[in-house]
């Protein structure tokens, strides 16, 4: 068998923890191969060792067959390797052709030649079915069309086998599909490719082997054809996973948030939420679906306090929360667990268990008078962390040190033990593993068992189907639509959050 | 792996020691002997009580100064106009130190709280830009250093005096200057001021780690994001972490105004006190203990630097020359952690 890549017994340590612990992973030519594993099971420091980032400790990279030393990127990108990151690393205001030469520009007399540079990105981009404006500035262009502008750069330094990093994370499914369709052509024309993911859909759909890492050790690996996506859940958990989560049927109560007629505009002065009504009651999930960018960031910012919002009310029980400030409106009862967890949900330089108290640190018994009892906090905050299940060495380390997950987890704690009678729920899985989204979907049931409103906003259908007792559809500011799961499918969720009212919908 | 605790304590200790050996070697180059010139330098701080006392009194104002820029810095303002501050400081304290006749338990006090709220409100008006408008501190504040030093000539000019260079001296009810202290250091200029700049560090270090205040301070200094979210007001922290710092800088003014000199004269230009924190305040990493062994350091060099001349022929220059690497090699910590760690790795 002719292996492109092979990474035999790699281990990697660092200060208390073995991140790969002899870990083997062989890379046929010309296949897509994944590596799967929680977050935090070692996927990305392997794929860090072989990039040259991190230097293993013990063990060999071969590269064609032949034993070679990566002591750095370069050496990586000289034997052929290249990197998508999850995490763009381009410049925004040069032009798509400026930022794949950068670090390696084709120069004329000690200037760039751009126009070189710019037909070679054009070649490349139709050979691989790209569809990229090579003289487009990055500021311009879709996030979908962003990545392939990282893909065109590994290619255009000559790379053989691709490496990509959770490549779908940001995408939309229409953008998904296109980006499958790279990675096939890609393979077509001899490139070999490393597919980091946790998501199974993905791999049953595009990978032709997979390998596994749990808890930084190697697993094995399996041919995808031989195998389902349950056992490759479990393979990754070491565990039986269920995915569609256990519930029983909600029993909903009187009406605990009303909005009515809400107007919202975003930071631009754009009007993004146009005269909205939605009701949710206490013991039932009511899934907010609809396409990123209708609105729906601005109606949970306007609830939540953090937007001002020009007309209309939003009430909580009997009372009027419309436009207090987010402290109040903590206070009135609202939990939120918000979309972007890095920029609202923690402060990544406090230690994890001084986030746990970030909405209550003025509050007995975490400080008296003004002065704070880190005692109590961390009393708490060890507590929480125990029964959420937050890995982390010690309630002392910085939010920053902990993956996706486990701050979710945090997040999810703080909230939830709050008891509050609304939980806002803004894409509480995105980026998780299915441990942790097993994990997260079960308590947010449990809540609404307990007699808790809980709204969900989510871009992943799967989602809204599995835990909403409710869908409410978001279109251009306003719910165009208010369906029962159970009535319903993907594809007619798909028209619905397109635009087409329910009666259209209805007759498709 | 070291801690980044550690490395707080390894950087700044390696960052003076290569600021002293490049001094050294800089004095090497241009022909001076280094053993005489730091011998020189260390009995013109510590040589006799009268050089002991110069230096604490130097150190005084250096504590309070970086205090302020720390105490910002926490919270993520850089408070550039604690120079300003400390002009203010200076004027208030000096300006009820001549106008009232008090028993000295209230006028001392009196005129301290006086600086403290002349330079708190100092600060206040950069903050209240920044949270109202979004203006950035680091512009106003630098404008409203220009605005007090020639506020407070005029002032010391046309109200204070009747035209002269100088206030007359505060009055002994309002002085911090102490015969005892005095005596005891061949008449040195050191002064009770001593007492409340340490006093000021202990408040700091109060403040910042043990207060709700504190830590939403630090917690908008971080994340002004997640701040909000958390219903924390960004904007309210913003001023009051600028009021605070301010009325540590004006605490500053008031040593040199009580203190050291007991007057106020007209300023050509800056007295580079508040100038002079920033580089505490990096030196200290912000922290309250930090800043007050940075200060002492920086008093010693500067107050050392001055029998560098006589004894040793080495010109002061050279302390500035000392004190700018110093706080270059803290700048570029991250060279040194890169080097701690790549010696770390060959260890292994």
């Amino acid at each position: 068998m002719d292996y492109v890549i092979e990474m035999l017994n790699i281990r990697k340590e660092f200060p208390g923890i073995v991140a790969n612990d002899n870990i083997n992973l062989q890379v046929q030519k010309g296949e897509i191969h994944a590596l799967l594993g929680e977050n935090g099971a070692g996927k990305s420091t392997l794929m860090n060792v072989l990039f040259g980032l991190y230097q293993p400790e013990r063990g060999e990279i071969r590269v064609r067959g032949e034993k070679v030393n990566i002591t750095d990127p370069n050496v990586a990108n000289a034997q052929g390797i290249g990197m998508v990151h999850q995490h763009f690393m381009l410049v925004d205001t040069f032009t798509v052709t400026e930022n794949i030469v950068l670090g390696s520009e084709p120069k004329k007399a000690g200037t760039v030649n751009i126009r070189r540079a710019e037909s070679q990105v054009q070649e490349l981009s139709e050979r691989y079915g790209l569809n990229v404006d090579p003289r487009a500035k990055i500021r311009d262009i879709s996030v979908g069309m962003q990545q392939r502008v990282e893909i065109l750069k590994t290619l255009y330094r000559g790379a053989e086998i691709l490496i990509f990093d959770e490549p779908t994370a940001v995408l939309t499914p229409q953008e998904i599909k296109e980006l499958i369709d790279i990675m096939h052509s890609l393979v077509k024309e001899g490139k070999s490719i490393i597919l980091i993911t946790h998501k199974l859909k993905e791999i049953m759909e595009v990978c032709d082997r997979c390998t596994v890492i749990r808890k930084g050790k190697g697993i094995g690996t399996v041919n995808v054809s031989e195998t389902n996506p349950t056992e490759l859940a479990s393979l990754m958990v070491g565990r039986e996973v269920s995915f569609s989560t256990e519930k029983t049927k909600a029993d909903p109560k009187e009406t605990f948030l009303s909005i009515k007629n809400l107007h919202v505009k975003d930071g631009r002065g754009v009007k993004m939420v146009k005269g909205l009504n939605l009701d949710v009651r206490a013991g039932e999930i009511v899934g907010l679906a609809g396409v990123d960018g209708n609105g729906q960031s601005e109606l949970i910012e306007a609830i939540t306090g953090l937007r001002k919002s020009d007309q209309g009310t939003i009430h909580l029980h009997d009372k009027t929360i419309t436009n207090l400030t987010p402290r109040k409106v903590t206070q009135s009862g609202v939990s939120h667990i918000p979309q972007d967890r890095h920029k609202f949900g923690l402060v990544l330089d406090y230690p994890i268990g001084e986030n746990i108290v970030l909405q209550s640190y003025y509050r007995e018994p975490f400080s008296k008078k003004g002065v704070m009892n880190f005692k109590k906090v961390y009393e708490k905050a060890k507590a929480l962390i125990k029964e959420y299940d937050v890995r982390t060495p010690d309630a002392y380390t910085p939010a920053r040190a902990l993956s996706g997950g486990n701050q979710q987890k945090a997040i999810i704690g703080r909230e939830v033990d709050r008891s509050p009678d609304l939980i806002i729920a803004a894409q509480p899985t995105r980026g998780l593993d299915v441990g942790a989204i097993e994990f997260i979907h079960k308590k947010l049931i449990e809540e609404r068992d307990k007699g808790r409103a809980v709204l969900l906003l989510s871009f992943e259908l799967d989602e809204i189907m599995n835990l909403s007792d409710r869908i409410a559809v978001m279109f251009d500011g306003q719910i165009i639509a208010d369906v029962k799961p159970e009535e319903t499918d993907e594809q007619k969720l798909g028209l619905l959050m397109a635009g087409n009212s329910t009666e259209k919908a209805g007759e498709q | 792996m070291f801690s980044s605790r550690m490395f707080n304590i390894l950087v700044p200790i390696i960052s003076v020691l290569l600021g002293l050996i490049s001094g050294a070697i800089i004095m090497l180059i241009f022909g001076y002997n280094p053993i005489a010139g730091f011998a020189a330098l260390w009995n013109g701080a510590f040589g006799d009580a009268y050089f002991f006392g110069e230096t604490i009194r130097q150190v005084t104002p250096y504590i309070l100064s970086g205090l302020a820029v720390a105490f910002a810095l926490r919270s993520g303002l850089l408070n550039i106009g604690v120079e300003g501050q400390v002009f203010m400081g200076w004027l208030a304290s000096v300006w009820v130190g001549i106008s009232f006749e008090l028993p000295m338990i209230i006028h001392l006090p009196f005129a301290i709280l006086a600086a403290a709220v002349a330079g708190a409100f100092w600060g206040f008006i950069p903050g209240l830009l920044k949270a109202k408008l979004g203006v950035h501190e680091v512009i106003v504040t630098i404008m409203m250093n220009y605005i007090a030093l020639y506020l407070s000539n005029s002032i010391v000019r046309n109200l204070l005096s009747d035209g002269a260079d100088r206030t007359e001296n505060v009055a002994e009810t309002a002085s911090l200057q102490s015969s005892w202290l005095a005596e005891m250091t061949f008449y040195s200029r050191i002064h009770y001021g001593f007492i409340i700049a340490i006093f000021m560090a202990l408040i700091m270090w109060f403040i910042i780690n043990r207060t709700t205040t504190g830590f939403e301070l630090r917690a908008v200094g971080f994340n002004q994001h997640a701040s909000r979210y958390a219903g924390m007001s960004v904007g309210k922290n913003i001023i009051l972490a600028m009021v605070i710092s301010g009325g540590f800088a004006g605490l500053a003014g008031a040593m040199e105004g009580l203190g050291t000199f007991g007057f106020m004269s007209i300023k050509s230009g800056f007295t580079n006190i508040g100038f002079d924190g920033i580089a505490v305040a990096l030196l200290g990493a912000n922290t309250a203990i930090g800043v007050i062994l940075a200060a002492f350091l920086f008093g010693v060099l500067k107050i050392g630097a001055l029998n560098m001349p006589t004894v040793a022929g080495v010109p002061t220059e050279l302390v500035e020359i000392i004190i700018a690497l110093i706080i270059f090699f803290v700048a570029s910590s991250y060279m040194i952690r890169w080097v701690i760690l790549r010696f770390k790795k060959e260890g292994k």
